[in-house]
Parts: structure tokens; sequence; C-alpha cells
């Protein structure tokens, strides 16, 4: 079964069945299905061919949507990269993945312009909105992104189901962010396994205010489309009342969130609204602090919250079923269904209940492998049981009890989650560092109570290079996405170092769990984990 | 609304680019302010201007660009001054 299809029998079986709402839009199945025909034309007659990559560069809107289906339907390789990407990495990304084409909003054109030269391998732009004057030239061919005078019926399928579908990328532990490839048997298998233990029905309406660059925002819209549900899709959680009352009037069934989220929607008064309707909450991305958890779930009685934990590299790992959540609210749960999740020791042995060890993942949803890296994708794909099948290592470290269930103790590389968003300290050192008074720097997580974590830079400016917090700040935006500029920066005349002569981190974090730390001025909550091994003050649950 | 303006050019804008933003250009559209932007935004003003935003005023109509928050900036002062003025009365 390929992905498309998930849209395609939706359309034949309800036709005329709202699949998304985007503020005032409201589209049926079929009218999303007949114009993803169209534009998957558009894409075939600019040469898109068989496995050729598309990066779709856009906010959350319907455009993003059909840019998905429409690059699955000619056969393509959908590459969803966050709309806050800044320039020179969106042209690191176009030139890693040698994609063919680019969907990106008209309003950026001249923002863009810099990056036609350095991408040789980049043949057509697609603009949502009105097609700019300004002409690309470099052998490439603009265009608006649109379906008009193209026929409505499907092309022809070309691939199979261990074709790639998608490419994401994500940071990694290097600053260089890598593509997980993810084919269509990878993405059917983890959508099919989520909708089963989520208990979806076609009946149910799904709130999505996630980036779908992310792919727990993506698979919202492909899921749905999956059960034959409902999509209201918001571009973000900037005006938090807004996108409630949303909720409400839609009588949303299922709102998944980040813990940010949860924290944020803690200190609003949701007593105002009716949640009736409210099927299903999940979270995941990050550690859910237990009082936030048990807080949030007395504001929802009748609503079922389901606490999970996953990896872009196999989509979903684990989810805690809601009944057990007064029972064991600090677990992430168990394997989700069609799935085998174990724990190993240093030497790939498994190790039995009450041990800490790296949690391995087993299932068809487990990726490919990372483009075109194969001693970054030998890390983490190992050896599975049968011949040829290769596990996923997850690099996160847990124990499981006497029944099963996971508990989260830490990473095995020191990658931080803020926002719900995974942040790589060398990338965003490598940014500071390319500012011309900067000297050195070391970028570590803070606990914080509403990002999970903060993310802070020590620097050690050059010699009468002077600089200021706001102007490495600057810099850092122009040139990271907005969940990795640091919230905090300090000055140091030098930073410790260990005997190996590298930064010691571990040094530095301690010395600033001896402070109160924190981006905003609500004190740090407790919660998290019970008994956890180690006394670091930054390793908060992932 | 210099000082609304200097406050969201500073701290998020780091203090760049402050001549290109419009006063009606929208946050959103831009993407100049995200939803922790927003919480920020809203405790400097509530210090600022001695004033107390509502959960529900927090909306677009309201928040989302410099001409729209001078505007409910004022609405709230002129709000707040109404709701002193039946004490003065009183006293009298």
């Amino acid at each position: 079964m390929q992905l498309e299809s998930f849209l395609e029998h939706s359309a034949a079986r309800h036709a005329d069945k709202i699949a998304l709402v985007c503020g005032d839009r409201r589209l049926t199945y079929g009218a999303i299905d007949n114009s993803c025909n169209q534009l998957a034309h558009a894409l075939i007659a600019a040469r898109v061919e068989r496995g050729d990559r598309v990066v779709i560069f856009l906010d959350n809107s319907v455009e993003a949507v059909r840019a998905v289906f429409a690059i699955l339907k000619a056969g393509a390789v959908f590459v969803p990269v966050n709309p806050t990407t800044k320039p020179d990495k969106l042209a690191f990304l176009l030139n890693n993945c040698r994609a063919k084409a680019l969907i990106a909003p008209a309003a950026k054109a001249a923002q863009l312009e810099p990056l036609w030269p350095l991408t040789p391998d980049l043949k057509s732009i697609f603009w949502v909105g009105d097609a700019p004057a300004v002409p690309v030239g470099n052998g490439k061919s603009s265009q608006r992104f649109g379906a008009e005078g193209l026929p409505s019926t499907p092309p022809a399928n070309k691939c199979i189901n261990i074709d790639l579908a998608a490419l994401i990328y994500t940071s990694g532990s290097t600053g260089q962010p890598k593509g997980v490839m993810l084919t269509h048997l990878n993405m059917v298998s983890a959508a099919t396994s989520i909708t089963t233990y989520l208990e979806n029905q076609p009946d149910d309406i799904v709130l999505n205010v996630l980036p779908l660059a992310f792919d727990y925002g993506l698979y919202q819209v492909l899921m749905a489309f999956q059960f034959g549900g409902t999509v209201v899709l918001e571009r973000s959680f900037t005006y938090p009342h807004a996108v409630l009352a949303t909720a409400v009037r839609e009588r949303v069934t299922g709102l998944p969130l980040v813990p940010t989220l949860v924290a944020m929607l803690l200190q609003m008064d949701l007593s105002r609204y009716d949640w009736s309707a409210l099927r299903y909450i999940t979270s995941t991305a990050a550690a859910l602090p237990t009082e936030h958890l048990l807080r949030f779930q007395a504001h929802f009685p009748q609503t079922r919250i389901y606490s999970m934990y996953g990896l872009t590299e196999c989509k979903r790992v684990s989810y805690l079923p809601p009944d057990q959540l007064q029972r064991r609210p600090q677990s992430i749960g168990r394997g989700m269904p069609n799935e085998e999740v174990y724990i190993v020791d240093e030497q790939h042995r498994r190790v039995g209940p009450g041990v800490v060890g790296e949690l391995v993942v087993r299932g068809a949803n487990v990726m490919k492998g990372y483009w075109e890296l194969p001693n970054e994708t030998a890390q983490r794909l190992k050896p599975g049981p049968l011949p040829g099948e290769m596990a996923l290592y997850t690099g996160d470290l847990f124990r499981m009890d006497d029944e099963g269930y996971l508990y989260f103790v830490g990473r095995k590389d020191d990658m931080l989650k803020s926002r719900g968003e995974k942040v790589s300290p060398r990338e965003v050192e490598n940014v500071l560092c390319g500012h011309p008074s900067v000297a050195e720097a070391v970028v570590l997580g803070v606990p914080d109570p509403i990002l999970g974590q903060a993310i802070k830079g020590l620097v050690v400016l050059k010699q009468d290079r002077p600089a200021t917090v706001k102007d490495l700040k600057y810099h850092c935006s122009q040139h990271l996405e907005d969940f990795m500029v640091p919230q905090l920066i300090e000055f140091r005349a030098g930073l410790p170092r260990s005997a190996n002569g590298k930064v010691d981190k571990q040094a530095l974090l301690a010395g600033m769990a001896n402070q109160r730390e924190g981006g905003f001025s609500n004190p740090p909550v407790t919660g998290g984990l019970e008994n956890p091994p180690s006394k670091d003050p930054v390793e908060q649950p992932a | 609304m210099q000082t609304i303006r200097h406050f969201v050019v500073e701290n998020f804008l780091f203090g760049q680019g402050g001549d290109r933003l419009g006063d009606r250009d929208s946050f959103l559209e831009k993407g100049i302010i995200d939803s922790t932007g927003v919480l920020e935004l809203v405790t400097f003003l509530e210090k600022q201007f001695q004033i107390k935003i509502l959960d529900e005023e927090l909306v677009p109509d309201n928040l989302d660009s410099l001409e729209k928050l001078a505007q409910f900036v004022a609405a709230k002062q002129a709000e707040k001054r109404a709701a002193a003025e039946p004490a003065i009365l009183a006293k009298m």
C-alpha cells in the first residue's frame, strides 16, 4: 500500500466529507484528491521523476497538505522543511538531498534569490501565492504552484511500498542535519499502529497546531486521511485562545500537544471552554513532568491522555495506556502495536527489568537509514534477530519495570529538547563561533518549566572584539531556526577543560545547578523521574 | 507606540531591522513572534502600562501588529480610567 492511498481510499469512500479545515477554508476529500492529482501532473510536467526529492518549505496550510500528496502521487519523495529555516541551511538541505524541486511561499522569493546559483541540482521552483516577477535563472524554471488546466485523473502509480516516500531531516550531535529515509511501508505501518492504539474512528476531528515539517504534526494529517476523519489545521499556537476557541467550535475530538503547550495551557483558564467533545489528548517530543500531567488530567477528567515517546527514526516507539496514568505517570508506556522494544547493555545483550540500558526498536516502522550517511546510519541501525533485518538503536537510556513499562533515564549523547524540538548543542555552538567576536562557545540545556530545556550559550569573546548578548542572539536568529536560538547567553573569561582538553560540560552544569536558572518568572516545577540514577540536573527526559 | 516598537525590536528582532518593521505588519505573517513570545509580550505590556490583560484578549486583533498593540493598550487604559471614576464621584 502506498501512502497516498490514504487520501485516495478516503476520497473514494467519502468524497463529500470535509477532510481539512484551515482558517475559513473547508475542503472535501474529493476536492483535495482531485487537486493533488492535478498538482502531481504539474510536478511531472516540470520533469519531477520517480524517486526525486521535492522540498516543501511552507507554513501549515492547505497548500502544504496538497504538496505532500501531490509529490507522492508523482512518485517522488517529499522533504518537509521547517519554514523558519534560514537560507544558508535551506541551501545545505537542498544540496544534501539534491532536491529537484522546491515549493515555497512567493513572499520569500527575494530572501531566497541568493540560493539559486548555489543549488545546481534544483531545477524547478513552485511558488505558493503570486509567482514573483523576478526571474530565477540559473537553469531553473519558476512557476506558480497551481492546478489550472491539468487533468484531475491520478498519474500512473510508479512506486512500490519499499520505495522512499519521505526524507525528514533531524538534528544530529555533530551539528549537521541528517535525512531520515522513510519508505511507504515505514509510514503506513507507523500510522496504522498509532491509529490503532488511539482507537481513531472516522468521526474523529483532530486539531493540529504542530508544524507539518515535524513528523508529529505531519502524521496528524496522514493518519486523519487514513481513518477518514477531519483535520483542523492551525499555523501555530501563537494566539492560544483563538486556537482553543476554534477547537471548541469545531468540536475537536483529538488534541495532540507537546509538553511546552501543556505547560502554557495550565497557565490559562480552561474552565471557560466546553471540552465535552474532546475524546483524547496526546503528548510526546519531550518529557511531560508528572505534576503537569496529573494537573492536566484534572482539567480534562473526561478525556483520555496518552503520554508517548518516539523518534523520527521510527516515528513512534511507545504510549502509556490512559488507564495506567494514575498508577505509573512517569512511564512512557510499552511498545505500540506491531513493534517490539527491548533494552540492551553495552554489548548489545538484552537486559532484564530494572537494569538501565539503551532502548532498541524493531518493526516495519524503522527507517531505512540516514540519506547518504553510512557511518551515522551504522551507529543507529544494527542487525536484528532475522537475516537482513536492521533494528534501531535509539541512543536513549531506559529501564523497564516487571510488567514491561518503560521509564526514560537519559540520552546517550548531549542533544537537547527545547519546546519539544531537538536542538544540537554543536550546531548552535558552530553558529556562535561563526560570529567574528566569538573565540569559544559552549551550549547547554537548563531546566525551564515551559520550554523543557532553555538553550544557554556560554561565550568567550575575542580580545578587543566586543559584542553584546543581543548581537549574538541576532546573529543566531539569522542562521538557526527559531527554537534553536539561545534564550540565555552569558559571557565568560574562559571555559573549564577536562583531562582530555575538551570543554568540561559536567563542571559547567554543576556550577549552574547551584544558582536559580530559568527563562521565565515561574519557579521550575518539580516532577519527572522517580529514583533517577544520575544527579545531573540537566538530564531531563526527552 | 514607540515604547512598544522598541520592546518588539529589541526582544524579537534582537535590535536589528526595526526600520523594516511597519506599524501595520502582521507579526504572525512575518514570523516575528511565536507562542512563547506572546507570553513575554503580555508580561511587558502589563508591567509597562499597568493594565491587566485577560486570557480571551490574547487574539491577533489585539496583538498582531504595532498599530494593533498601541490601539489595544490605549483602549485598556481608557477602560481603567473609566472604572476608576465612580470611586472619585463617591468620595464627593
